[in-house]
């Protein structure tokens, strides 16, 4: 009872504020309602007993993702009502998509059965009496190590190409280049001239 | 109605999925808006393979729903650097004005 009331909460809140998401007219709104429906998601996760999925959601998404965007948003000075021009232009044809994806998802739902050989045996069953981030961490470590470090190194590559996208080199700025001032030496600039009295150089 | 199965999981995802398709489809100009829904499409996938999980009782789905975060976050970096640059460059993030390779 208690967990069916939490599940209509949880399933209510995220869907209201995926709407939102896509029809506020503040992108800094929508990237708010983005980070509620992270946060609610975050609970159908735990419902399910993914504690370890449902923490990693709010570190990643709301700490990281979610304040990036806010960050990219709130940077670019972008003209949004310009934007916005012709939004509801749109509506019929996307309404008319989503709408035929909903109900073909939706009769998928309602026809699909479970293979045998699924519910009998998984590739990794949940262990008993150890806690969910116990057992997905006996999980990664061992069987899908690999994938694990192919994960990071995705990370990886991501962290390098955004930050060798965004730097950039500014011409006309004179910057201090430590290297260049501790390489120079008396005698390549300083040379010394002996000056006759009464005559100047 | 309050026995909470696997299906009502499914729904709330279907139905999120749903909305970021909608979502692309009406915010066509606002590159921004767009990234955020295909994070919402994910995030349905996410719930999918979760639910998988715990009815099946196999933990491979919620592996596989970490490897799809990790992916999306590196997605959702590169996405929003191709953007700076694109605005540097262009001063306008505008979809229709992507045009230059005139594809």
């Amino acid at each position: 009872m208690v967990q069916a009331l939490a599940f209509y909460m949880f399933a209510f809140i995220t869907i209201a504020s995926a709407v939102m998401v896509i029809s506020a007219r503040n992108p800094v709104h929508s990237v708010l309602f983005l980070i509620l429906t992270f946060f609610n998601s975050a609970g159908l996760f735990v419902l399910l007993g993914a504690e370890f999925l449902a923490m990693i959601l709010v570190v990643v998404y709301v700490g990281a993702v979610a304040v990036l965007f806010m960050f990219v948003v709130m940077m670019l000075d972008i003209n949004f009502v310009e934007l916005r021009q012709g939004f509801l232009q749109y509506v019929p044809i996307g309404g008319l998509i989503g709408l035929i994806l909903l109900a073909e998802l939706l009769v998928v739902l309602g026809g699909w059965v479970l293979s045998p050989e699924a519910v009998s045996g998984g590739a990794a069953p949940t262990p008993e009496g150890i806690s969910n981030t116990h057992a997905l961490g006996q999980l990664i470590y061992t069987h899908y190590v690999y994938l694990f470090q192919a994960a990071g190194m995705v990370l990886l590559v991501a962290m390098i190409g955004a930050i060798v996208l965004t730097h950039r080199k500014r011409v006309g700025v004179r910057k201090q280049v430590i290297s260049d001032q501790l390489a120079r030496r008396a005698e390549e600039t300083v040379t010394v001239i002996s000056v006759e009295s009464g005559k100047g150089i | 109605m309050f026995e909470i199965g696997l299906s009502h999981y499914l729904t709330v995802a279907a139905i999120l999925f749903t909305l970021g398709v909608f979502g692309i489809f009406l915010n066509r100009k606002n590159v921004i808006v767009i990234l955020m829904s295909i994070e919402l499409m994910l995030l349905a996938v996410n719930i999918n393979l979760v639910a998988f999980s715990a009815h099946l009782n196999d933990l491979v789905g919620q592996v596989f729903t970490m490897f799809v975060l990790t992916v999306a976050a590196a997605e959702a970096a590169v996405g929003l650097a191709i953007l700076m640059v694109y605005f540097r460059n262009r001063g306008t993030i505008a979809v229709e004005d992507i045009n230059m390779m005139k594809g």
